[in-house]
C-alpha cells in the first residue's frame, strides 16, 4: 500500500491526537477535572484512525463507551470534546453528555454509547439511509469483543445481511469486556466466524497496525459501497489501561500489561515511515509539536469555561416542560 | 451489631443466604471479575464491590461471571429460578434493562400467575440505580416506576444499610422475583447492622421520623434528604413525619394514610422524572383514600421531564434537593 506523504501525516497527526488527547484525560481526571467515568481508548489508536481514514463527514460511525478515539479519527473538534467531558456549557452536547455520550451529526458522529452492544442497531439504520437515498455512503459500528455477546449485535448483523445496507461492524477485539477476558467471555474461539456466520465476510486484522486496518477497511468500503451489503472486521487490538481510569487491574500481569505497551501503533507507524524514507524525524516532531499545543489549549481553555446554567440548560431541549 | 456500609450490608446478606441456602447463587457481569485474564480472578466483586470475596468464599459453580449479555443474564435467573434455585442476579446498572426487559417483564413476573399459580420464580434482580454520580443520561437512571407497575414483581428500595441487609434477606427467601434497587448514593453510607441474619418484610413502611404537622413520603436515597429538610423545618416548630415505605410495591399504603389522616398535609420526595412517578401514584392513592383528612394540596418534589444531564451543575439540580423539598413543604404551610 502506498500513501501520500500527506496521508501518513494526516494518519499519524490523528493518532497521536487520540494518544496526547487521553493521555490528558488521564491525567485531568486523576486531578479531579472531569467528572464521572472516563474509559480511554490508549493502545487502540490504530483502529480507529485506519477504519475512519477514508470516511468523509457523511459517511456515520456509531461507537461506544470507549469512544473519544473514534471522535478524533472522525475529525471531531477536539476542544469541543474536552469542554463536554468537562462537563462545560461550550461542549459539543451542551455539557448534558459527558465522556460517554458526545455526539457531533456534523462529523457523521452518532454518539459515544455507554450500553454495550447500542451502536450496531443504530447503524443499520444510518446504512439503510444511505441505500435509502443512494448516496453511497456508509455507516460503521463500532463494537467490542464484549458487545459481540449481546443479543442486539447478533440481530443487527443479521438484519444487515436481510436488508444488504453498506453497514460496517468494525469489532475492536482488546481482549477485555470490562474486567472479563474474552476466553472467557466468547464461547467460540472467533468473532469473525461468528460474523461470518450471518452471512457477511469478515476478516481479522492486526489492529496495532495502521497500515493493516486501512487494508482491512479498504476492502470492506469497496464492498459495501459497491451495493454488496454489510462486511465485518475483527480488529485485534491491546488496551493499554484498566477498563475505565482507575481500574486496579489486579486481573492483569505486569507482563500482560508490558506485552501490550511493547505493541504500541504509534512508534510502529513511525519506525515503518522513517525507514522507508517516506517522512523524516523532523516531520514527526512537527506533528507531534503542534498536537500537544492543540490539546494543551483544549485543555486550558475548558478548565476556565463556565458549566451550563441549571435555569436556562436543564430543561432546555426536552420536547415537553412539567413544572 | 456494629456499623457497616450499605455496600457492606448487602455483601452480608448475600454472603449469610449462601452459606445458609446450597441453592442461592450468584450471576452477573464481573461479579467476580478477571475470569480468563492473566492475572487474578475475582477480585472485582461487582463494580461497585457489593459481591467482593464471594468468588473466593464460593466458587465459580456459585458466583458466576457471564459475557455482557442481560438478556441471557436475566432469563437464565428465572430459568434457574422456576427449577429450584435462587438466583440473585446482578444488573450492573439499572439503565441496562432496556437491552432485557422482556425477559423480566413478560417472562419472570407473569409465570405465576399466568401458569395458574403453579410456577414459583424466587430471583432477585439487583440493580444499582441513581445520578449523582456524574455518570450521564444512561447510567444514571433510576426506572422504580417502570418496575413497579409490573404485576408479578416485587420492588425493594432501602434506604439505610440495615435495610440493605435486611430487605435483600428476605428478597433471596421470597418466592417471586424480587427487584432490589440499590442506590449508588447511599453506598458509602454508614449504620449499625446486626452481624446475625434477619429479615424485614415487604410491605412494611419505616416511620423514619415522627412528626404531627406534616407527612414526607420518600424512597431510597431521597429518605436522607428527606429527613434533612425535615430536622430544618423543625428548628422552626414544623414536625414532619417521615416515611420510607421500603417497598413500591407492595406498598404499605396504610402506614402512609394513617401519617396523612394525624398530619393532613403530604409531600412525596421521588427521584423519577414527575409523570408516572411514585410521587403521582403516591399522590392519588392519597387523594383518592384520604382526602377527607388533607388541610392543603399535596406537593410532589420529582425530577424534571428530561434525561440525567452529565454536566455537574445540572445534575445537582436535577435531583430533589434539601432545599427544594422544604419550599414545597412551606408552601402548603399556609394552608388552614
Amino acid at each position: 500500500m502506498q500513501l501520500s506523504r500527506d496521508d501518513l501525516k494526516r494518519a499519524y497527526e490523528r493518532m497521536f491526537t487520540i494518544r496526547a488527547f487521553e493521555e490528558r484525560v488521564e491525567k485531568e481526571f486523576s486531578q479531579g477535572n472531569i467528572p464521572g467515568f472516563a474509559h480511554v481508548y490508549l493502545g487502540q489508536e490504530a483502529s480507529g484512525v485506519g477504519v475512519c481514514f477514508d470516511l468523509g463527514d457523511e459517511d456515520y460511525i456509531g461507537s461506544t463507551h470507549r469512544g473519544h478515539g473514534h471522535c478524533i479519527a472522525k475529525g471531531v473538534d477536539v476542544k469541543g470534546m474536552m469542554l463536554e467531558i468537562m462537563g462545560k456549557a461550550g461542549g459539543l452536547c451542551g455539557g448534558k453528555g459527558g465522556s460517554m455520550h458526545i455526539a457531533d451529526l456534523s462529523k457523521g458522529m452518532l454518539g459515544a454509547n455507554a450500553i454495550v452492544g447500542g451502536a450496531p442497531p443504530l447503524a443499520v439504520g444510518a446504512a439503510l439511509t444511505q441505500k435509502y437515498n443512494k448516496t453511497g455512503k456508509v455507516a460503521v459500528a463500532f463494537t467490542g469483543d464484549g458487545a459481540s455477546n449481546q443479543g442486539t449485535v447478533f440481530e443487527a448483523l443479521n438484519m444487515a445481511v436481510v436488508l444488504k445496507v453498506p453497514a460496517i461492524f468494525a469489532f475492536e477485539n482488546n481482549s477485555y469486556g470490562e474486567h472479563t477476558h474474552v476466553s472467557y467471555a466468547c464461547g467460540a474461539p472467533s468473532i469473525a466466524d461468528r460474523v461470518r456466520a450471518f452471512g457477511m465476510p469478515c476478516e481479522v486484522v492486526d489492529g496495532m497496525d495502521f497500515f493493516a486496518v486501512l487494508e482491512g477497511m479498504r476492502k470492506a468500503l469497496e464492498h459495501a459501497r459497491a451495493g454488496h451489503g454489510p462486511y465485518g472486521l475483527e480488529i485485534q487490538c491491546k488496551r493499554f489501561l484498566g477498563h475505565f481510569v482507575g481500574d486496579p487491574q489486579a486481573y492483569r500481569t505486569p507482563a500482560e500489561l508490558a506485552e501490550a505497551r511493547a505493541a504500541d501503533a504509534l512508534p510502529r507507524f513511525r519506525d515503518r515511515v522513517l525507514e522507508a524514507g517516506l517522512l523524516d524525524a523532523a516531520d514527526f516532531e512537527a506533528i507531534e509539536a503542534q498536537v500537544l499545543e492543540l490539546v494543551e489549549a483544549a485543555v486550558q481553555e475548558a478548565l476556565v469555561a463556565p458549566f451550563p446554567d441549571p435555569a436556562r440548560d436543564l430543561t432546555r431541549d426536552v420536547y415537553v416542560r412539567y413544572a | 451489631m456494629s456499623k457497616k456500609t450499605y455496600v457492606q450490608a448487602i455483601n452480608e446478606a448475600v454472603r449469610q443466604e449462601m452459606r445458609r441456602d446450597p441453592k442461592v447463587i450468584v450471576i452477573g457481569e464481573d461479579v467476580a471479575g478477571g475470569q480468563g485474564a492473566t492475572g487474578e480472578a475475582g477480585g472485582v466483586g461487582s463494580v461497585f464491590g457489593q459481591m467482593q470475596g464471594l468468588y473466593r468464599e464460593f466458587g465459580p459453580d456459585r458466583v458466576i461471571d457471564t459475557p455482557i449479555s442481560e438478556s441471557a443474564i436475566v432469563g437464565a435467573a428465572a430459568g434457574a429460578a422456576l427449577t429450584g434455585l435462587r438466583p440473585v442476579a446482578e444488573m450492573m446498572f439499572v439503565d441496562f434493562v432496556g437491552v432485557c426487559f422482556d425477559q423480566i417483564y413478560n417472562q419472570a413476573a407473569k409465570f405465576r400467575y399466568m401458569f395458574g399459580g403453579k410456577a414459583r420464580t424466587p430471583m432477585v434482580l439487583r440493580a444499582t440505580i441513581g445520578a449523582g454520580f456524574r455518570a450521564a443520561a444512561q447510567h444514571s437512571q433510576t426506572l422504580h416506576p417502570l418496575f413497579t407497575m409490573v404485576p408479578g414483581l416485587k420492588v425493594v428500595m432501602p434506604s439505610s444499610p440495615y435495610d440493605a441487609k435486611g430487605l435483600l434477606i428476605q428478597a433471596i427467601r421470597d418466592d417471586d422475583p424480587v427487584i432490589f434497587l440499590e442506590s449508588k448514593f447511599l453506598f458509602g453510607m454508614e449504620g449499625e447492622v446486626p452481624d446475625e441474619p434477619y429479615r424485614i418484610p415487604f410491605g412494611e413502611a419505616n416511620i423514619v421520623r415522627e412528626g404531627k404537622h406534616m407527612t414526607f413520603v420518600a424512597f431510597g436515597a431521597m429518605v436522607p434528604r428527606a429527613v434533612a429538610a425535615a430536622e430544618a423545618l423543625a428548628k422552626e416548630g414544623v414536625q414532619v413525619e417521615v416515611i420510607d415505605p421500603r417497598t413500591t410495591s407492595p406498598l404499605d399504603e396504610d402506614t402512609i394514610l394513617e401519617s396523612v389522616a394525624k398530619t393532613g398535609r403530604l409531600v412525596v420526595i421521588d427521584e423519577s422524572p414527575p409523570r408516572c412517578s411514585l410521587a403521582a401514584d403516591i399522590a392519588g392513592l392519597v387523594a383518592d383514600k384520604g382526602f377527607h383528612s388533607l388541610k392543603a394540596p399535596i406537593r410532589q418534589v420529582t425530577c424534571p421531564h428530561t434525561p440525567v444531564p452529565f454536566s455537574p451543575t445540572l445534575e445537582d439540580e436535577y435531583l430533589p434537593t434539601p432545599a427544594r423539598i422544604e419550599a414545597a413543604a412551606r408552601s402548603i404551610l399556609v394552608h388552614a
